[in-house]
């Protein structure tokens, strides 16, 4: 079960939006229009600011998400890291013009499938999932 | 965020830790590493007989391993044995869909 092997994952979303892309810009990089689709913020559109994105706090995790601003090239790309659950990442948003608006391509990546991470995501996270358990139990046999 | 359960050989780790005493005390060895069984029962709250038990379930499901020191038998957590059943890729993929359906809304209630 344990791999010693390390290597690295990564999740894209896509989405085209029905808006130009100056508009999808300020959602993505002023800190309260951030905060009513993402997360409560601290953020600023300046690479190399360090900020922190909130959550309600859970058993196990203080909903802290711990991000630096890595890149910011107005109405093309924003990136920063993104580190919870002891699992760093970096996350980039890349905006294409589209004929009906703006194309949207978010990719996280530094996924790891070493057994660091696992064992810090289990650590920190473990329980989250475990409020599932009893919908989980009622299913076994 | 939604975590994304494997059903993969999942079973005995979710029997092993659907009761609270042996959450507690998985969850107690993930925090503080490795403790006698003694600490364990005066953490848990209940007899050392009953703690063992407990401690026979979570070394079956490999959530935990033990050494033997002298008369003190030491169990650690063995959390990887959980990593089955995180699967971070769903859990961010479902997280960032979810996020983008609100930035959709969003963006509808904005001025151009």
């Amino acid at each position: 079960m344990s791999n010693p092997t390390e290597t690295t994952r990564s999740v894209v979303i896509e989405r085209t939006f029905p808006h130009p892309p100056a508009k999808l810009w300020r959602a993505l990089t002023e800190g309260p229009l951030v905060a009513q689709w993402l997360m409560k913020n601290d953020f600023e559109p300046v690479a190399g600011h360090k900020f922190q994105f909130r959550a309600d706090p859970v058993p196990n995790w203080n909903g802290i998400i711990d991000c630096e601003v890595l890149v910011v090239d107005p109405l093309k790309q924003l990136s920063y890291t993104w580190g919870a659950f002891g699992l760093g990442t970096v996350v980039v948003f890349t905006l294409t013009p589209a004929d009906s608006g703006t194309h949207l391509r978010m990719e996280q990546s530094g996924f790891s499938t070493n057994q660091d991470a696992a064992y810090k995501g289990a650590t920190y996270g473990w329980q989250k999932f475990l409020g599932n358990l009893e919908t989980v139990i009622a299913g076994l046999d | 965020m939604v975590f994304s359960v494997k059903q993969t050989n999942a079973n005995p780790v979710f029997r092993a830790l659907a009761d609270p005493t042996r959450r507690a005390i998985f969850e107690e060895l993930s925090r503080r590493g490795e403790q006698t069984v003694h600490a364990l029962t005066s953490y848990a709250g209940v007899s050392q007989p009953a703690v063992s038990k407990h401690l026979t379930v979570l070394k079956r499901a490999k959530l935990v391993r033990h050494r033997r020191e002298g008369r003190e038998t030491h169990y650690r957590a063995r959390p990887d044995a959980l990593a089955p059943m995180v699967d971070w890729l769903n859990l961010y993929g479902a997280f960032w869909r979810e996020r983008f359906d609100r930035l959709e809304t969003l963006l509808e209630r904005m001025d151009p």
